[in-house]
């Protein structure tokens, strides 16, 4: 009989509760995870006209469904505008981003840099609204542009407090030593603070990826022409609404897309994210982020 | 816990020495004000300059005369507000959403975060929790996309419940029971993550607590009520009051996305009604009207919650 020294607010429960948590936790892995299986399951069946039945498994697998998507260019198109929105988008957001935290991380030493970062601040706490947004894009003429998918959610206060927090952890010494030695305030970020901070960049882009990638409202709001659209939005059509996208006109209802086609788009707009999303766990779990709320 | 606007000790203590006049000061970090400029442009323009577009609020706004041709029509549009049923239903159902979330899908993630703490495996926790979490991570058109292929009138739900005798249902587009559906959405799209605060306050309660009432005899359920629970009952409570701060704020995507299914009786809320009645209607000045009441009673809450916490001992956010 092996004996594991736990202490005793560890001890192993008796079963009866031991087996109600694994029901329960069971149940909910199940809950979180049968959809998901279910829309890659469909997403892989030849459509016969009826349901797949558990959906667990595909039902007649088949590719069909994707390779009409493929065939087509509404998804393909709406995919590259979903890639360069969300790699230019990132690349411009970690860019202002990392300069406002920069740039505001020794706030005692450049003078007005507080009330800049208090102004940031201050945009967590009111929304303008959506009417004033789009009177705003609309006038600096950028409806109907892919900048309207990108400039108005640039920066957010929460990344930039997040990363300056972490700026401002790094020694002073060390950045001290370094300017004596005659580096300059941009050498001192680029070869110091960057390089210091790669897991919290990594992650920052990583959300503002996402939520580039996941833009619904933007598009919707700003973006009326179809052969602009972001995959978000030929989901929204396809899949909410059920209707197809005639790339020429207005939507038509002429051929309504068939549920395996259906859940192949669904499964095209979400691999992005299950790709990246081990990246994502890996740093998160370990509490960076909880850190900068808890400050 | 504060979202810290707090400085590094050394910055509070040691001031410099001589502090030299502000302009040379300014002259020695030209590069950090370069730093900030696309920030601050991008502050400036697309959070403070709409701001000014608020006025439309009190203007009878047309595209065609543009912002100043239009002319001033004082609080009419407020009025005008009062007297639409339909700004009264959505207001109506912002606050039983709003409702139904703090009652339900707020206390949910820490139920769940002190289910999961009571794992002995580590292996198994962290596995459940990286299932959890993923939901966070999708979008609402994705969420929604995988409720309807599921609840949907064509899903395995549907059939359920039609094999068990309850007839022809679609869930997703049965307005009786949509606010049920709102709230089942929320839980499950950030059950996962909102147990990651909950974590954090777990995990700084001192190990010596659950000792101590492991030797005065307290089983399982006694710890997590006696010492678990009280642990991180500043968090909640912290949590909970700014959350009554943001009672207005109900996702614009996830009604927005569901309104045809249900119909706008049903998922009608201030957001939607904004985006309706203006981007879509052109009513400007109504919608603008509305969203500005949404804004000035959105942060006056959220400022009262902050200064309720922080009186009730808890420290505010800000």
């Amino acid at each position: 009989m092996t004996t594991v020294s736990r202490p005793p607010w560890m001890a192993r429960p008796s079963w009866p509760v031991q087996a109600l948590k694994a029901v329960v936790i069971g149940a909910i892995v199940l809950v979180m995870l049968y959809p998901l299986v279910y829309v890659v399951a469909t997403s892989f069946s030849a459509d016969t006209g009826t349901v797949a039945g558990t959906g667990l498994l595909p039902e007649h697998y088949s590719l069909q469904a994707y390779r009409s998507i493929f065939a087509g260019n509404v998804v393909l198109r709406s995919l590259l505008v979903s890639i360069g929105v969300t790699l230019i988008g990132t690349a411009l957001s970690m860019v202002v981003s990392i300069g406002m935290a920069w740039g505001l991380s020794r706030t005692r030493d450049v003078p007005g840099s507080r009330f800049v970062l208090y102004a940031v601040l201050g945009t967590m706490l009111f929304t303008s609204g959506i009417i004033p947004n789009y009177l705003l894009v609309k006038s600096l003429g950028l409806l109907d542009s892919y900048w309207s998918m990108v400039l108005p959610v640039v920066a957010n206060a929460f990344n930039i407090v997040v990363l300056r927090n972490f700026f401002m952890e790094i020694p002073r010494d060390l950045i001290d030593s370094a300017k004596m030695d005659g580096a300059s305030e941009w050498q001192v970020l680029v070869r110091i603070a960057l390089p210091l901070s790669k897991a919290v960049l990594a992650v920052i882009a990583l959300f503002y990826a996402v939520g580039y990638w996941n833009d619904f409202f933007n598009a919707l709001i700003y973006v009326n022409d179809h052969a602009k659209w972001p995959i978000q939005l030929v989901l929204n059509q396809y899949v909410v609404l059920g209707e197809s996208i005639n790339q020429a006109g207005p939507p038509t209802t002429a051929h309504l897309p068939v549920e395996s086609l259906k859940m192949a788009v669904v499964v095209i707009a979400t691999a992005p994210i299950l790709v990246v999303y081990p990246f994502l766990q890996r740093y998160f779990t370990k509490g960076m982020l909880t850190g900068a709320i808890k400050g | 816990m504060s979202l810290t606007t707090a400085e590094p000790v050394r910055e509070t203590t040691a001031a410099p020495p001589e502090k030299p006049k502000k302009r040379s000061r300014m002259r020695q970090h030209p590069w950090m004000y370069l730093f900030i400029l696309p920030g601050v442009l991008y502050f400036t323009v697309f959070q403070y300059l709409p701001l000014l577009g608020n006025l439309v609020a009190f203007k009878d706004y047309s595209p065609f005369l543009g912002f100043s041709a239009s002319p001033w029509v004082g609080f009419s549009n407020f009025t005008g507000l009062l007297t639409d049923s339909e700004f009264l239903t959505a207001l109506q159902n912002t606050l039983l959403i709003s409702l139904l979330q703090v009652v339900v899908a707020f206390p949910a993630p820490i139920l769940l975060a002190l289910l999961l703490n009571s794992l002995l495996s580590d292996r198994v926790k962290r596995w459940v929790q990286s299932v959890v979490y993923l939901p966070h991570f999708f979008g609402w058109v994705i969420v929604i996309s995988i409720w309807q292929a599921v609840f949907g009138g064509v899903g395995p739900m549907a059939e359920l419940l039609h094999a068990l005798g309850f007839g022809q249902q679609n869930v997703m587009a049965n307005p009786d029971t949509f606010l049920a559906l709102v709230t089942a959405q929320v839980v499950w799209k950030e059950i996962g993550w909102g147990t990651i605060v909950f974590f954090a306050a777990i995990s700084a309660i001192p190990v010596e607590r659950y000792e101590a009432a492991a030797v005065d005899g307290a089983g399982g359920w006694r710890r997590t009520w006696h010492v678990t629970l009280p642990g991180i009952s500043s968090v909640i409570v912290l949590l909970l009051i700014l959350r009554l701060g943001t009672v207005l704020n109900v996702g614009f995507e996830q009604l927005l996305l569901q309104q045809h299914a249900v119909g706008a009786d049903a998922a009608q809320v201030l957001d939607t009604y904004g985006y309706f009645r203006g981007v879509v209607g052109g009513e400007w000045g109504l919608a603008t009207a509305a969203g500005l009441v949404k804004g000035i009673v959105g942060t006056a809450l959220v400022i009262a919650a902050n200064s309720i916490a922080k009186r009730a001992g808890q420290g505010g956010l800000f």
